[in-house]
């Protein structure tokens, strides 16, 4: 298959379907929660099979895309062709999937609506190996609006940065579509931070000490399945971790919804045009 | 307690804060920059656009149709920044209200005082609201594109009461 088809392919599915974690996370809290709780669990899974079997988007805000190219140091690339392999794909993923047109310019004035969700927010980074892997966030707005970033001073320790996250969830309560996933990017620059905190929705491996205590801290604030209260207010947290300012402790929190929508496609070898 | 609520309805004081409310007929649909033209058009006019008087407004903003369907996902959006047009709304009739998230307290209290509802409809599940959805048509500022305002037919759409006609508000 060509490039552009595995990525428009790899997009439409992530806005019907959720990763397999993210279902498994969601049907444990189902057994755990009752009541009200229980009710908006069961609406959540009866979307997720309803949106496969329609084939249309399992929730109408398929959010602004943002997308992390990482480039290996020996991959054949051709960064112009790859932008474009990028965007075209997009657009195309765009239209076919029935995606809304949820992006606008002049953001603070006209706000005109760009009419097809373009364009995405793309980084760009460097990494061993000789192939690029293309990471998509499609980023929902409902929950963005209740991420933060803050500065800590550098002696807040682990303890500053755990209530730096818990403190932003208590502020998003039931806005954000809980429960929510959560991505922690901890040191770096303020820029740095935050987009280490997207980042962080793609690490692999196990969970962290850290990442449980700060599930758990959340968890605590009983806000529960659309803000019903219970036992699950956050599903997930990934944290990412990088060296910083002997002044500073920059903590950037990306709050996402249960409709934790993400792709990533690996072009082997690189890209420079085929 | 789960219970059902018919539109436009002129009665829904059965209707308990906590209550499982399954939603029926017509639904206006309006959100932010539809919000801001409905206050600005009914200040200069004197006169509400559409009948306002037992009717219900939806938060949303559809993505597209697809072929053969109603509407596109369908799901509701945060209520919170419809917080600061609702009070007037509600003065001139529009008292039932659809969305996600908490209120601010003038929204809880110009509820209280004319005997509006406000409901909660599932977040995120906008596929499962599409599905319930038997017609939608474009009735204002098509202009605004996914944020048009548009008059939909539903069927047994799932919400949850959080502010009811006394002005209680659900607490987890
Ligand atoms: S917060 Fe997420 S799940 Fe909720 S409406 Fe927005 S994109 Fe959809």
């Amino acid at each position: 298959m060509k490039a552009e088809e595995v990525i428009i392919d790899a997009v439409i599915e992530a806005s019907r379907k959720l990763p397999f974690d993210a279902v498994k996370a969601l049907e444990k809290a189902y057994e755990e929660e009752e009541g009200n709780s229980k009710v908006v669990l069961k609406a959540i899974l009866d979307n997720l099979s309803i949106s496969k079997s329609l084939e249309i988007p399992l929730c109408q805000d398929t959010g602004m895309m943002w997308c992390w190219a990482e480039i290996g140091r020996n991959a054949r690339v051709d960064i112009v062709k790859l932008e474009k392999l990028i965007e075209t794909s997009l657009a195309k993923a765009f239209k076919k999937g029935l995606f809304r047109t949820s992006v606008v310019r002049d953001a603070m004035g006209e706000r005109s609506n760009t009419g097809d969700n373009l364009p995405p927010v793309i980084n760009y980074s460097l990494t061993s190996g000789s192939d690029i892997t293309l990471h998509f966030l499609l980023k929902g707005f409902g929950s963005e609006n209740c991420s933060s970033l803050t500065m800590l001073n550098p002696t807040a320790g682990r303890e500053g940065v755990i209530e730096a996250v818990v403190d932003t969830m208590k502020r998003a309560g039931a806005k954000p579509c809980p429960p929510v996933f959560i991505g922690v990017g901890v040191g770096g620059t303020m820029d740095r931070a935050a987009v280490m905190s997207k980042e962080a929705f793609f690490k692999r491996g196990k969970e962290t000490d850290l990442e449980r205590e700060i599930k758990e801290r959340i968890n605590k604030l009983n806000i529960g399945p659309g803000g019903m209260g219970g036992k699950n207010s956050s599903l997930g947290v990934f944290v990412k971790e990088e060296p910083t300012h002997i002044a500073g402790l920059p903590v950037a929190v990306t709050v996402n919804c249960w409709a934790e929508r993400k792709a990533e496609v690996v072009l082997l070898g690189g890209y420079d045009g085929d | 307690m789960e219970t059902k609520l018919f539109l436009p309805s002129q009665n829904w004081s059965h209707i308990h804060s906590g209550d499982i409310v399954y939603v029926s007929g017509k639904l206006y649909v309006a959100r932010d920059q539809a919000h801001k033209l409905l206050v600005s058009e009914i200040k200069e006019k004197g006169e509400t656009p559409f009948p306002f008087e037992g009717n219900a407004v939806y938060y949303m903003g559809p993505s597209p149709t697809k072929e053969g369907m109603a509407i596109g996902s369908s799901g509701p959006t945060t209520s919170r920044r419809m917080d600061e047009f609702s009070p007037f709304l509600i003065s001139k009739g529009l008292k039932i209200m659809i969305g996600k998230g908490p209120r601010s307290e003038k929204v809880v209290e110009a509820v209280k005082e004319y005997g509006g509802l406000y409901l909660q409809a599932f977040g995120g599940c906008g596929a499962l609201y599409a599905s319930r959805t038997l017609s939608s048509r474009t009735l204002l500022y098509p202009f605004l594109g996914p944020e048009a305002v548009l008059e939909l037919e539903v069927k047994d759409f799932p919400t949850i009461c959080i502010i009811d006609s006394r002005g209680e508000v659900f607490k987890p």
